[in-house]
């Protein structure tokens, strides 16, 4: 797969612009709690191997698309796509399955798994998992293959020295970097982070946004929810705002600290009359 | 007061065929509970169903041989119906609707309306003649030394019951130690997980509803075939909280644990119901407070009571590992 850095350099910023190269297309997304339109995207499209940030003010819908789209909740209306396969009614599992992984605002470690048995959960290929193969055996050539990718990643993420430690035992920054280990056991072409940066100290912010930008290098597509914008203008290639469930603005990082929409939307309309 | 007779009493009910039937629905239990983290609240219908299957196959003709696999795959059925719906949902409503669903079968079971299968409350007796027939003790004899005897038919029962135990446990144990069983511990620590890596949970969860639904009524025949007897108040919802007594005693998500809680759950027991009936009959002070049959229930409060002294002090039950039990769960 060959990705181009510069792909989207020509790419207007106006909400719901096409992209050149999308690998998931939302198009009329819909989902209303009561009379609350949670989320009412017309139409975004997630260019294949960037970083895609999505912003906005709390209560923005940004979970909720998230939910929709990896199968977590059902939407009212609308249909997306990954890579060209329809997602809709495509139940949580078997969007994992078709290469696009999330992970959880609230991290969900497996606490009574040790860390290494986590990463395994996260592999696809063994045959031991269904009640034929647990029976049978012939499991134990996927295993050790499974065992020698998770070493391999928890190298990566400096957690080999916890391989064998209960899930529980870490710490809120280790188990971060363990869901997205785990999630990369997955082997996904998109992954998608529920703000990764939450709850993390200073340190190891740095550590996992090096990590993420890794992701691109690799080759994957990645899309996250983050508050904090210096993180934000860092490491993103294209950032979406959403409020009020609605996309209200996207482009390239630098365009959106000064786009008036959207500093209206977090600040509150009557800001700048007050300024005035 | 003879101590030694009341540890025989209670060693002897431990090592019986009872005890052996209650640490198979234990075992099945702990496949749902301990390790998928189902709250499976209708454990009894499940010996029920595999009971009565049984039971009412040998009643219209059929074979022994016959029956046991119909009461097994019956199980299995209600734990596909039972599971359909509620799988789905949060875990209390599957509790709600098992525990609700095993009343509900009891109390058909024993109307009369469906008394021409089940014969209704007198249920069915001397169905389990071709089990009995194999057995090679001389059921007039007694085995054991001095007053530790037990009976040929019963020594039979506890042969093939405990072979089943073993049986059991060997499946489960590779189960679970398999990737298949992996998944369903990380299904019990967080389902949303487990769905976010691939992992189809609404399946891996009705495999262990019928799994264990399957296991439970192998329990419920043993029960049924050392009782010679089905009858519907033998399965009141008691039994279930019963082996999840047994479960958490021995420590639930522990392969063996379920069968030492069983052994220890009926030696405690049937020592207690033993230590009461001759304190009752031999301390002149104990008598003039109990009568007899007062002196049995006392059992059931002793019972509660060491419950609660386990919680307090091994929370992980006798087999469980304390550094796993002591990581919360978010």
């Amino acid at each position: 797969m060959t990705i181009d850095p510069n792909a989207l350099a020509d790419v207007a910023a106006v909400p719901g612009v096409a992209k050149p190269d999308p690998i998931v297309t939302i198009d009329g997304l819909e989902r209303s709690f009561g009379g609350v339109h949670a989320v009412n995207v017309d139409h975004l499209e997630i260019q294949r191997g960037t970083i895609t940030s999505l912003i906005g003010p709390n209560g923005a819908g940004k979970t909720t698309l998230f939910n929709l789209i990896s199968g977590f909740d059902e939407p009212d209306n609308g249909e997306w796509d990954l890579d060209g396969g329809g997602l809709v009614g495509i139940s949580a599992y078997q969007v994992a399955r078709r290469g696009m992984v999330r992970t959880f605002q609230l991290t969900k470690s497996l606490a009574r798994l040790t860390v290494m048995e986590n990463m395994h959960v996260a592999d696809q290929t063994n045959p031991g998992e269904t009640l034929r193969g647990a029976l049978f055996g012939g499991w134990r050539k996927a295993e050790d293959e499974a065992t020698e990718k998770a070493t391999a990643l928890l190298e990566r993420f400096g957690l080999t020295h916890m391989a064998d430690e209960f899930a529980g035992s870490l710490s809120g920054g280790q188990r971060k970097l363990l869901e997205v280990a785990r999630a990369l056991m997955v082997d996904p072409d998109v992954i998608m982070l529920d703000e990764p940066m939450a709850g993390v100290n200073p340190a190891l912010t740095q550590s996992l946004l090096h990590h993420i930008t890794g992701l691109r290098e690799d080759g994957m597509t990645v899309i996250f929810i983050e508050h904090d914008m210096d993180v934000v203008q860092e490491i993103s290639d294209w950032v979406v705002v959403l409020a009020e469930g609605s996309v209200i603005a996207e482009g390239p990082p630098a365009s959106i600290g000064s786009n008036e929409i959207v500093i209206d939307a977090y600040l509150g309309r009557t800001h700048r009359e007050e300024e005035e | 007061m003879d101590f030694i007779a009341v540890i025989r009493d209670g060693f002897l009910a431990m090592i019986g065929p009872v005890t052996a039937a209650y640490a198979v629905s234990a075992v099945s239990l702990n496949l749902q509970f301990g390790y998928t983290g189902l709250l499976n609240f209708g454990q009894v219908a499940f010996m029920m169903v595999g009971a009565y299957g049984t039971a009412i196959t040998v009643e219209a003709g059929g074979s022994l041989w016959l029956g046991i696999p119909v009461g097994i795959l019956t199980a299995v059925l209600l734990g596909l119906l039972l599971g359909l719906p509620t799988l789905r949902l949060r875990a209390d409503y599957l509790a709600i609707t098992t525990i609700a669903l095993a009343e509900a079968l009891r109390l058909i079971v024993r109307s009369s309306w469906a008394e021409p299968l089940t014969n209704g409350v007198f249920g069915i007796q001397g169905f389990a003649d071709a089990f009995f027939d194999l057995n090679p003790f001389p059921g007039g004899a007694v085995y054991g030394v001095g007053t530790w005897t037990v009976t040929g038919r019963s020594l039979w029962m506890m042969i093939v019951s405990w072979t089943v135990v073993l049986l059991v446990v060997l499946l489960i144990r590779r189960l679970i130690k398999s990737p298949w069983g992996r998944v369903m511990r990380a299904i019990r620590e967080d389902e949303d997980a487990a769905r976010s890596l691939g992992k189809n949970v609404f399946g891996y969860k009705l495999q262990s509803l019928m799994i264990g639904g399957a296991i439970g009524a192998v329990s419920g025949i043993l029960l049924a075939i050392e009782q010679q007897n089905v009858t519907p108040d033998a399965y009141l919802p008691r039994l279930t909280f019963i082996l999840y007594v047994i479960v958490i005693l021995g420590g639930a998500g522990t392969i063996l644990g379920p069968v030492i809680g069983a052994l220890v759950f009926q030696f405690v027991f049937f020592g207690f119901d033993s230590l009461m009936a001759s304190a009752q009959a031999n301390i002149d002070w104990v008598g003039d407070i109990l009568s007899p049959a007062e002196a049995g229930q006392v059992k059931l409060i002793l019972v509660g009571v060491g419950l609660m002294l386990l919680m307090i002090f091994r929370p992980q039950g006798m087999m469980g590992d304390l550094n796993e039990s002591l990581i919360d769960d978010h």
